[in-house]
């Protein structure tokens, strides 16, 4: 049972008012794709122990999409942020390092 | 035998009498009784029967621990079974029952496995039940179904109400020993947010039982003082009945309260789940007593030590007149001298341990209790309860010295901390030998959401097993705990405690060290589940060395208590068959509820009406007062049809259909889903979210819409209606509108966020009504106001207007192929609007109809339902709706994916009409079989029934399904498969099979 | 029109702790850019209230504003003055992005009052309901049960709370059963 600070209402919520959404930064790819680009845009998703972004709707309140980067291992949260964004913060990003060095996950490390 | 001493206990009040019966028969005990205390103050040493051998058993704990008290309590709405009799609390007219014999406690027939043991090993059941097959199902099973199982499930309602409480907190500290009082204290004045849970009625733990003193008064009177400086406290909660169940991820706490369960009258809330968001929790839980294993070390008589002070003290039941002291550490030493001062009888204290010369044992001495060191005890005598004891040579191998009787025998083998609340998120051990124990590792602690550490294990938990580290360690746990969650304040300085110092204990796992086969087949580990030494070192011999296989392959440890007085010891017998050490061994998982929690605790308010949510549109009222016979679609109940008289269902829903087709029917339908989506970039963010062009839509029509995934299948359907220039309002179907709603936010939020678009769900600000039928225009403008006539208001057109005084919008779209208006009005009109259009309609026939009618009406048509023809599976194309893909358009969700390989294939299943020869209706999901069997040998499909019905309207069966090509091949006949009859033949046809040309709708 | 029912028809409940039904309440969801001095202006014109910060709600009896996300707020009004109301937005924002709608047949509202009103929505919600965290002013988004609610405090003893029409036969009857559940004791009592 997480508790999950929401960045656009400002709360630390429950995980039962939140609605996990998978993984984020996802590219989305369109008509005139490769089917591969497209294969790894539906299905192929990382699947880390440790370091991972992922989607969180918070359902049961404003309604709004956020960004979460968390440990799926000790379920420490680095950090959340806005769902308007191609990539983690700064910030996030180093806290990350700081705590897991030589971390990695997709594009980002 | 057991019996009520002079004395009075801590707990008890002997004035005041208490009724209750046990298997039928009346008896005494006195208020501030467990049930255990006052079945033992009957001499009703008997509690139960195991569980595999059905052997007699008796009470050996005092606590949570307690493996073999187990009993069915209550009557009726009432019933609980497995209650624990060492924490259930006697009240006037409580009534139990023992567990798990037949026919009665005193002479079990399946005792008779006591005698079979030798065949009845660990892992019997894996290696017996195997062979031959057939067997399994017809002797084996019913045979184990019915020797198997504790308890009896309820067979009536629970009648009972169950809460949740939701709670933020500082600090949560678990157990209200001195040491979880302590860390309160420290917590409380640092300024936390303190909660503190208690899991018996009374506070203090085992120090007041043990003669502890704190600050220089005695344990209680320390105890009373705290509790009232923490009650008076307004930043400190305090909670008795109340246990810490389980820790979980980021401070999550459940606390299992019992309010009722102590009580005659059991009105209100019986258990209410505390649901705590801990910043930081201190588990001040205490620790059990080990037994000792010897042979017969099960029968009914041989007890905790601790448990056996615990009666004389708190409750003033002895529980036997001759006490033998079997242990092999100081401690237990207490038990016979509070025994010889209760003026019972302790004929010896054997002592393992080579040497025996502590403060303790030199008190016991004083008193002239004999101490025999360096022995052990070879066999409990005695058949249904203990009548002695042999003792023999620790070091040896069970020759008997010397045998002595008595009728109790209170063992212990040493402490093992509660480690399983610290342990339950990950908090990681470490063994101390010196204690031999299992304690928490400070170092390797569960961490929250932060990364930093939340819990702590404080006091005797935390492997401080005396009054003057525990109690210190408790207060600066609870201080250390209030300053991780903020509150610095000095809390002062930490109560001085103070006992009889002990010297070391020895660890012993089996007694004597090399005691026979025969001695370790008796010599039991998990007294619930009936597992011996010699299961366990069995096991070992038969490769399963991980203590989590033994454990499964021997049920060690899965019982109900969980092996709370076994798992140390049987894995300390592990450990020394596999020739490792116990730390190499481990433990295994410690995983929550501490002790079992009612599953209506978990539930809460969810039960009967509450159960879940019904949805209920403004008309609900009329439908249930006139016939209405539901059906679930989502959380709404929607009326199925409305029954008339004594007519049954399908006669109704016939009635409903020819109605709307002849005359003029009426359909709530509310809960369709309406989505506003309104902004400069709205037409297109819809023509991304729809698979046709909505953009180009013109203001006032409507137009027919589908929705796909990214993967290319269908996912919702409904009519768009252009409201103005930057607005669109899209129906959705009722299940769709929250999930539909939720899917173009995403969109919105997380992809296209630079668009200028906004969205309401604006579904249940409208009642919406279908007026259904060839009299549906004559009906509304005799209740006059707006035009709607086919000129003015043409098919596939909307309005704003007046109907009967009523603001509305009025859709001209058609679900059932008739002259049909959906208008909507506000909701709440919703009601008179409807009473309105009845009254009005009476002259016409009108008649409400309800979802069947709907569904048969829109198959006679030919319209897909989504959830019938769709599966999560079915592309436009399967359904034939290629008319509906815009090929104008670069992009809409789900056009890359229908460009793959397979979505584009000629080769799929597609949607065809079905009409069986003899006009019989298909059975819903049947397959159309097809030539051969596939890899598995089954027989292969090449189509499959989507929606069948009985059409009123054509008198025979009607159905659409969907078929291996199935538009090339119209006129065929295929076979459906019919569970338990011949295959039933159809012809494929054209899906429309009312009104082709649509000219009833377009009128 | 006079006709207009609310959800429940003002249903009460009696007891330590009441539950009330409030009949119909005029609310619109307004979705644009908070921080737009105009929408502010219109926000407040219409219910004389202060523009509630995030994560709170200013109310005045039957009128109010409720900070709902960061570009929603929810406009209160009495329920005859909603076309009203709508129109002065609509005449206020004329020309920039934004959505105002009428949702007032779609939600029900109730008051619950009494000394625990606090335990009875913390049996409810996964929320902190301590007076620390919920005090008057602060509106909270979450569930009440199986539903999503919104709630915030009129005062140290009555919490005024929303949720969807067609679920408040639901809502009420957690309420009141929650209610009737009796005091826990665990928060101080305003």
């Amino acid at each position: 049972m997480l508790t999950l600070h929401c960045p656009n209402c400002g709360r630390d919520v429950d995980e039962t008012d939140l609605h996990g959404g998978g993984e984020a930064h996802l590219k989305r790819f369109g008509p005139g794709s490769s089917d591969k680009e497209f294969e790894d845009y539906l299905f192929m998703r990382e699947n880390p122990k440790g370091v991972h972004f992922e989607r969180w709707h918070h359902s049961f309140g404003c309604g709004k999409w956020f960004l979460a980067a968390r440990c799926t291992n000790t379920l420490e949260v680095f950090g959340t942020y806005p769902a308007q964004t191609l990539e983690p913060p700064k910030e996030i990003m180093d806290k990350i390092s700081g705590a897991r060095p030589g971390w990695s996950w997709g594009a980002f490390k | 035998m057991s019996t009520r001493l002079a004395r009075e206990g801590r707990f008890t009040n002997k004035s005041k009498a208490v009724s209750f019966t046990f298997n039928g028969k009346n008896l005494r005990g006195v208020e501030g009784d467990t049930l255990a205390s006052a079945l033992l103050a009957n001499d009703q040493m008997i509690v139960g029967r195991s569980f595999k051998y059905h052997r007699p058993r008796g009470v050996i704990a005092s606590g949570a621990e307690e493996p073999n008290g187990l009993v069915n309590l209550g009557k009726g709405a009432s019933f609980e079974p497995n209650a624990r009799v060492t924490t259930t609390e006697l009240f006037d007219g409580l009534s139990a029952t023992s567990q798990n014999h037949f026919p009665s406690l005193e002479f079990d027939v399946g005792a008779i496995n006591t005698h079979l043991s030798r065949f009845l090993p660990a892992g019997f059941y894996y290696k017996m039940f195997m062979f031959p097959r057939p067997f399994w199902k017809h002797v084996y099973e019913p045979f184990i179904r019915k020797s198997a199982g504790l308890g009896k499930a309820p067979k009536e309602r629970d009648e009972h109400t169950y809460e949740h409480f939701n709670i933020h907190a500082d600090v949560l500290v678990i157990g209200g020993g001195i040491a979880g009082l302590a860390a309160a204290l420290a917590a409380g004045r640092s300024g936390a947010r303190t909660v503190l849970m208690e899991q018996t009625a009374h506070w203090g733990g085992r120090a007041p039982v043990d003669g502890a003193t704190v600050d220089d008064i005695s344990a209680d009177e320390w105890v009373k003082a705290t509790v009232k400086t923490l009650e008076e406290m307004p930043n400190v909660t305090l909670r008795t009945r109340c246990m810490g169940a389980g820790v979980y991820d980021h401070g999550y706490v459940l606390g299992y309260e019992r309010l009722t369960d102590h009580l005659t009258q059991k009105d209100g809330t019986k258990h209410r789940l505390w649901r705590v968001r801990a910043k930081q929790v201190v588990t001040a839980t205490g620790a059990i007593e080990r037994p000792l294993s010897f042979a017969a070390n099960d029968l009914p008589g041989v007890v905790l030590a601790s448990a056996a002070r615990d009666y004389v003290v708190n409750f003033g039941v002895s529980l036997g007149d001759r006490t033998v002291v079997v242990t092999n550490n100081d401690d237990a030493y207490r038990t016979a001298i509070t025994l010889k001062e209760a003026g019972l009888d302790v004929p010896v204290i054997v002592d393992a341990r080579a040497h025996a010369d502590g403060d303790l044992p030199a008190q016991a001495r004083a008193l002239g209790i004999r101490v025999e060191t360096g022995k052990g005890i070879a066999k409990v005598k005695g058949s249904k309860r203990v009548t002695g004891v042999a003792i023999c040579a620790q070091a040896g191998e069970g020759a008997v010295l010397e045998e002595i009787s008595c009728d109790c025998v209170a063992m212990s083998g040493g402490w093992s901390p509660i480690v399983h609340l610290w342990s339950h998120c990950g908090g990681k051990l470490s063994w101390d030998p010196d204690q031999a124990m299992f304690r928490p590792d400070l170092d390797r602690p569960p961490t929250g959401a932060d990364g930093q550490p939340y819990v702590m294990a404080a006091g005797v938990a935390n492997g401080h097993l005396f009054t003057a580290e525990g109690i210190a360690d408790g207060f600066m746990a609870g201080r250390a705990a209030a300053k991780a969650a903020g509150h610095d304040k000095k809390p002062g300085q930490p109560p001085a405690g103070e006992d009889t110092p002990e010297n070391p204990l020895e660890p012993v796992w089996l007694m004597p060290q090399g005691a026979s086969y025969a001695l370790r087949s008796k010599a039991w580990l998990d007294f619930q589940n009936d597992v011996k030494v010699s299961d366990v070192q069995l096991a070992a011999q038969e490769g399963f060395e991980s203590v989590e296989h033994a454990k499964r392959y021997t049920t060690l440890g899965m019982a109900t208590d969980q092996g709370k007085i076994s798992n140390i010891n049987g894995l300390a017998i592990l450990a020394d068959q596999l020739g490792a050490e116990i730390p190499d061994v481990g433990t295994t998982t410690f995983r929550p509820p501490y002790t079992p929690i009612s599953m209506a605790s978990i539930a809460g308010p969810a039960q009967r009406e509450l159960f879940q949510p019904v949805r209920k549109t403004p008309m609900s009222d009329w439908h249930t007062a006139n016939g209405a016979f539901y059906e679930p679609v989502g959380q709404w109940r929607r009326p199925y049809a409305y029954l008339r008289g004594s007519e049954t269902v399908h006669e109704a829903v016939n009635r409903e259909v020819v109605n709307a087709r002849t005359n003029i029917g009426l359909l709530d339908a509310s809960t369709l889903g309406k989505l506003i989506v309104s902004g400069p970039d709205a037409g297109k963010f819809l023509d991304m979210m729809y698979t046709n062009m909505m953009s180009t839509l013109p203001v006032g029509k409507c137009r027919y819409g589908l929705m796909c995934t990214e993967n290319g299948f269908l996912s919702d359907d409904g009519v768009v209606a252009r409201i103005d220039e930057d607005s669109w309002l899209c129906h959705t179907t009722t299940g769709g509108a929250e999930r539909i709603h939720g899917w173009m936010e995403d969109w919105l939020q997380c992809e296209w966020w630079d668009w200028k678009v906004y969205v309401a769900n604006v579904t249940e600000q409208y009642a919406q009504v279908a007026v259904v039928g060839p009299h549906a225009r004559k009906l509304l403008e005799k209740m006059g106001g707006m035009d709607v006539s086919k000129e003015t208001l043409p098919f596939m057109q909307w309005a704003n207007g007046t109907i009967g005084g009523f603001d509305t919008r009025v859709y001209r779209i058609s679900f059932s192929g008739e002259l049909s208006y959906e208008i909507a009005v506000p909701a709440s009109q919703g009601r008179a609007f409807w009473d309105a259009l009845l009254d009005a309609g009476e002259e016409f026939g009108i008649m409400p109809y309800g979802t069947e009618a709907l569904h048969i009406m829109r198959a006679e048509k030919g319209f897909i339902m989504i959830g019938d023809e769709t599966d999560g599976t079915i592309i436009p194309q399967d359904l034939n709706l290629q008319w509906a893909l815009s090929k104008k358009k670069e992009d809409y969700l789900g056009k890359r994916a229908h460009s793959r390989s397979h979505m584009a294939s000629a080769d799929r299943w597609k949607l065809v009409g079905l009409e069986t020869l003899d006009g019989s209706v298909l059975p819903d999901g049947a397959y159309a079989i097809a030539d051969g069997v596939n890899a598995n040998g089954q027989g292969n499909t090449q189509g499959r029934v989507t929606s069948t019905y009985h059409s009123p309207t054509l008198k025979k069966g009607i159905a659409m399904g969907i078929v291996h090509k199935g538009p090339d091949r119209m006129g065929e006949v295929l076979s459906f498969t019919n569970i338990g009859g011949e295959p039933i033949k159809a012809r494929i046809v054209d899906p429309v099979f009312y009104d082709k040309e649509g000219e009833k709708q377009n009128v | 029109m006079s006709n207009a029912v609310s959800a429940l028809d003002g249903r009460t409940s009696a007891g330590d702790v009441t539950v009330c039904e409030d009949g119909l309440r005029g609310m619109i969801t307004l979705r644009g850019d908070l921080a737009n001095t105009k929408l502010k202006a219109v926000c407040t014109g219409l219910t004389g209230v202060d523009f509630p910060a995030q994560g709170h709600a200013n109310c005045v009896g039957q009128q109010g504003l409720a900070w709902m996300s960061p570009d929603e707020v929810l406009v209160m009004v009495h329920h005859d003055k909603v076309a009203d109301a709508l129109e002065k937005i609509a005449k206020a924002l004329k020309g920039q992005h934004h959505l105002a709608v009428n949702v007032s047949d779609a939600r029900a509202v109730m008051i619950v009052e009494g000394p625990y009103v606090r335990d009875v929505f913390a049996k409810l919600a996964p929320v902190d309901l301590h007076p620390d965290a919920f005090a008057p002013g602060t509106f909270l988004r979450s569930r009440l049960g199986q539903v999503a609610a919104a709630f915030w405090m009129r005062d140290a003893q009555s919490i005024e709370v929303i949720c969807f029409r067609s679920v408040a036969d639901y809502a009420f009857a957690l309420l009141e059963a929650a209610a009737k559940g009796g005091r826990v004791g665990h928060f101080p009592e305003g």
